[in-house]
């Protein structure tokens, strides 16, 4: 296997991500676990551009790493107090999680590794912005009308239920 | 060529950081940031089967971008409700929310 | 005769009633209830006892028949055997009727006055009816079971009301005394119905006889434990020592159930199984008649220099039921004429027994409401203050000591007569106890109205006559007493239908009213005046026998070793060992477990959704890995 420009990229890519959520976990202070948060995000935008989807990195940067992350910094701040920092964990909790999810991980990636996939093949091409907005309003087979519309119902839901719950009484 | 499962491996273990995450965080906010590597990971695995699996198509694609969205809709109701549990009790920690429990 | 449903169900709902809404009601308005619904049950029942006996009258053959208005399978067991509610009507059945209501309803009447002001007034006039139901539904029993169940009924009446003075030990004490000693006794009635039931195929009265003819051996036994329910119930030895304990109850209440109905159940359960006696089992007859005439004796001894006049009644009492017993015990055919005159005797003896004794015990409730003391010793010389109690009471003595012309003479008289068919011996046994009787009634009367009197005491409270409420069923009973001699009770019943003319043979009588006139002479000349140096010399010539008399003979003392050192220490005390030990150990070990895993598990709840993500983490996981480790 031959060290290819992409798969130096990918390389960069999965340790950035891997390394950036283990630090989001891990970490003590929350706001650094914010910023770690981030670096994943940006590093799975990165991934989507690098199987060439870069819509939906495109929508990842905006919507995640520009409206989300951005909206925890602000809860962060609100809400931050001394306790954020001192945060120790109980050892047995720690132990027990970091077995179980261990374990979970082993049995998870012996599963995907001995699993027999379709053949997979790898096309490059970018996917026209056209064709995701015609599939996006389309009400035919593989349309996505409903769901478009039934998202915007929701996060309109979300809208007021958000001002509702966090409104001053 | 990089290879399918290598993405795999890599949501995988996004995927259970993000539990380890949420078993062990106390802090609420701390728990909700798990709970977006998670969703993270589950969106990584659709789209990468969507291009390597059924590239003709656009079902883990559309399933990613809605999933966006429904994690933004997500978050933003669960970060209401932390900053109303925090007017409440003036702090976040899991170990401190015991009013509602019974 | 359906209406005759009325004569359980009235006093049943009047218990009821009384029972659950008492406390609301005033006590005169309870105790108006519960005498007005036995009023008109003792309206029913003369109407039943007038229309059975004139109006339905005898059938083709010249007999009464045995009528059954109810009759309903309650409890199948098999295809021929079943446990059956309803009400028969015989002439003994009807002649009980007859005999419980008037009681009943005279002691309802004399409550009045008796238990006037008492706490529980309401409850204990809830209990009479519930008595008076129970002992009704007893004598209407159309089968051995159901006469069971009222029977205990019967018992856990007498229970409550000897106990209805629930503060006082003694009452509590004879109460529970009464209950398992009767209990101990009905486990054999119990025992005996159930072969009886197994081995006649049925538990009616009438069994078909080549089945009973197969049984051999098992019906005598299954009668003769039936026998041993009867004697727990009508106090014979050795089973009587609850009765004198008993008298701790109110003294209407003595009248009632221990003196006139309840404690002839037994005689009436021989009466009752009788044709199955003298067919089946002649042997374990006789051997009633023993034990009646033995007890009758006892009895009669111990009644002689007993102090606490409620006990002398009461040991007299057990020597009436004596007397039925054996009466009944010495027949040896269902023929009036040859051999069978015991039965009628015996029931003859118990409807005026039941007049007169409730009388005494009445009379002897007068007294003690007057002078507020059982013992003889706060009574002598009341004849001035209380006449209409001495008259009463005096009739009632003579009565029961068999002077002519009153009841008892003529009921005993045959009950003698029977005895003498017999063997003379029984019959010359039994006119000596007659004798005993005499004397021990008039040592009682002498000492209660005549001779020495404590003065100090009745100048410090006067000795008064009762109120009407209590006179009047004195009275009535006096006139039922003069007259229930004359009745031509043999027509009515008798031990195979037929009528039988009551003839006296003044043989018999002559030598009865004799010894009953010594009994009589002997007592006035002992105490009848103010000094009893007789008496007191007797006492001390025959110490030993007068203080084991006035004990009883220790008969409650050998119970009590032999209960106590033999059963409690020998027996209960290891199986409570045992009880305690080994099978609560096992027990409490099963629970502590229980408990200390309920505490180890308890941690699990604790109420953290990141500990319960934890475990469902770990439950997917182990499915996955079982799902791998299987395909």
């Amino acid at each position: 296997m031959e060290i290819s420009l992409e798969t130096i990229v990918f390389a960069v890519l999965a340790l950035f991500t891997t390394v950036s959520a283990v630090l989001a976990v891990t970490t003590r202070r929350i706001l650094r676990a914010a910023t770690y948060l981030l670096f994943v995000l940006f590093g799975t935008a990165g991934i989507y551009f690098q199987l060439n989807y870069s819509f939906l990195g495109a929508v990842q940067l905006l919507i995640y790493a520009g409206g989300i992350t951005v909206l925890y910094v602000f809860s962060i701040l609100l809400t931050s107090s001394e306790g954020d920092k001192a945060e120790h964990l109980k050892g047995y909790k720690l132990v027990a999680g970091l077995i179980a999810t261990c374990l979970g991980l082993g049995v998870c990636l012996y599963i995907t590794l001995r699993h027999d996939f379709l053949p997979s093949h790898f096309e490059h091409g970018e996917l026209s912005v056209r064709t995701i907005g015609h599939a996006l309003m389309s009400s035919e087979k593989f349309g996505y009308v409903l769901p478009f519309e039934v998202i915007s119902l929701l996060l309109l839901a979300c809208i007021v239920g958000g001002i509702l719950i966090a409104r001053k009484r | 060529m990089i290879r399918m499962e290598y993405y795999l491996i890599v949501s995988t273990i996004m995927m259970f950081v993000g539990i380890y995450g949420f078993v062990t965080r106390r802090n609420l906010l701390a728990m909700l940031i798990s709970v977006e590597l998670i969703l993270n990971s589950v969106d990584i695995n659709f789209v990468v089967f969507n291009r390597f699996l059924f590239p003709g198509e656009l079902e883990g694609f559309f399933f990613a971008l809605f999933a966006i969205g429904v994690s933004a809709a997500e978050t933003a109701v669960a970060i209401a409700i932390i900053i109303n549990i925090y007017r409440n009790i003036r702090n976040i920690q899991v170990r401190n929310l015991r009013e509602m429990k019974w | 005769m359906e209406y005759t449903i009325l004569i359980l169900l009235l006093p049943f709902v009047s218990f009821l009633v009384l029972g659950l809404a008492g406390m609301k009601l005033r006590p005169v308005a309870a105790g108006v209830v519960g005498t007005a619904v036995v009023a008109v049950v003792a309206a029913v029942s003369y109407c039943t006892a007038c229309e059975y006996f004139f109006a339905v009258g005898r059938d083709a053959a010249g007999l009464y028949p045995t009528l059954m208005p109810w009759n309903g399978v309650w409890l199948p067991i098999s295809e021929t055997l079943h446990i059956d509610l309803g009400i028969l009507l015989d002439p003994i059945s009807v002649m009980m009727l007859v005999v419980i209501s008037t009681v009943s309803l005279m002691v309802h009447i004399y409550s009045f006055g008796y238990m006037k002001g008492e706490r529980g007034f309401q409850r204990y006039y809830a209990f009479l009816s519930l008595f008076t139901m129970s002992m009704m539904g007893l004598v209407v029993a159309t089968n051995i079971f159901q006469m069971y169940l009222f029977w205990e009924l019967v018992g856990v009446s007498s229970y409550l009301l000897i106990g209805f003075y629930y503060t006082k030990k003694e009452a509590i004490a004879a109460s529970k005394k009464a209950f398992i000693v009767t209990r101990f006794a009905d486990l054999g009635f119990l025992v005996g119905i159930l072969f009886y039931g197994y081995y006649a195929g049925t538990f009616s009265f009438t069994p078909d006889a080549k089945l009973l003819v197969a049984a051999g051996g098992m019906i005598p036994l299954a009668l003769g434990l039936m026998f041993i329910g009867g004697a727990g119930k009508s106090a014979m030895f050795p089973l009587h020592i609850w009765l004198p304990d008993a008298m701790e109850g109110p003294t209407p209440v003595s009248a009632l159930i221990h003196a006139a109905t309840m404690v002839v159940a037994g005689v009436y359960l021989v009466a009752r199984m009788f044709p199955l006696f003298v067919g089946y089992a002649p042997e374990v007859l006789h051997w009633t008649a023993y034990i009646g005439a033995f007890t009758a004796l006892y009895a009669a001894v111990v009644a002689c220099v007993q102090s606490d006049i409620k006990r002398v009644l009461a040991f007299s009492t057990i020597s009436q039921i004596g007397f039925m017993i054996v009466s009944l015990g010495v027949c040896t055919s269902t023929d009036p004429h040859a051999g069978g005159l015991g039965y009628m005797a015996s029931m003859f003896h118990l409807f005026t027994h039941a007049l007169f004794k409730a009388l005494l015990f009445l009379g002897a409730g007068a007294i003690i409401h007057a002078v507020h003391s059982n013992e003889m010793s706060a009574m002598g010389g009341l004849r001035r203050y209380m006449p209409l109690t001495h008259a009463t009471f005096l009739v009632a003595c003579l009565a029961i000591a068999g002077i002519w012309p009153l009841s008892g003479f003529f009921s005993k008289d045959e009950i003698l007569t029977a005895c003498f068919a017999f063997s003379p011996v029984m019959g010359w046994v039994m006119t000596a106890i007659a004798g005993l009787t005499a004397f021990y009634m008039f040592r009682l009367y002498y000492n209660i109205f005549w001779g020495r009197e404590n003065r100090e005491l009745h100048a410090a409270h006067t000795p008064h006559e009762a109120p009407w409420t209590m006179t009047l069923p004195l009275l009535i009973l006096a006139a039922a007493t003069l007259a229930a001699g004359w009745i031509p009770f043999g027509r009515g019943i008798s031990s195979n239908g037929e009528a039988y003319t009551i003839h006296i043979d003044w043989s018999v009588a002559g030598i009865s009213l004799c010894v009953a006139a010594a009994g009589i002479a002997l007592a006035t000349w002992m105490y009848a005046r103010e000094k009893q140096p007789e008496a007191d010399r007797l006492a001390e010539t025959f110490s030993g026998l007068h203080r084991a008399a006035y004990h009883r003979f220790y008969i409650d003392e050998v119970y009590q070793f032999i209960t106590h050192r033999v059963i409690f220490a020998c027996i209960s005390t290891p199986i409570a060992w045992f009880d305690r030990h080994v099978v609560d150990g096992v027990m409490n070990l099963l629970a502590t477990a229980i408990h200390g895993a309920a505490y180890a598990v308890r941690e699990m709840q604790s109420g953290s959704v990141q500990r319960y993500c934890i475990w469902m983490l770990c439950g997917a996981l182990g499915l996955t890995i079982l799902v791998l480790i299987i395909c």
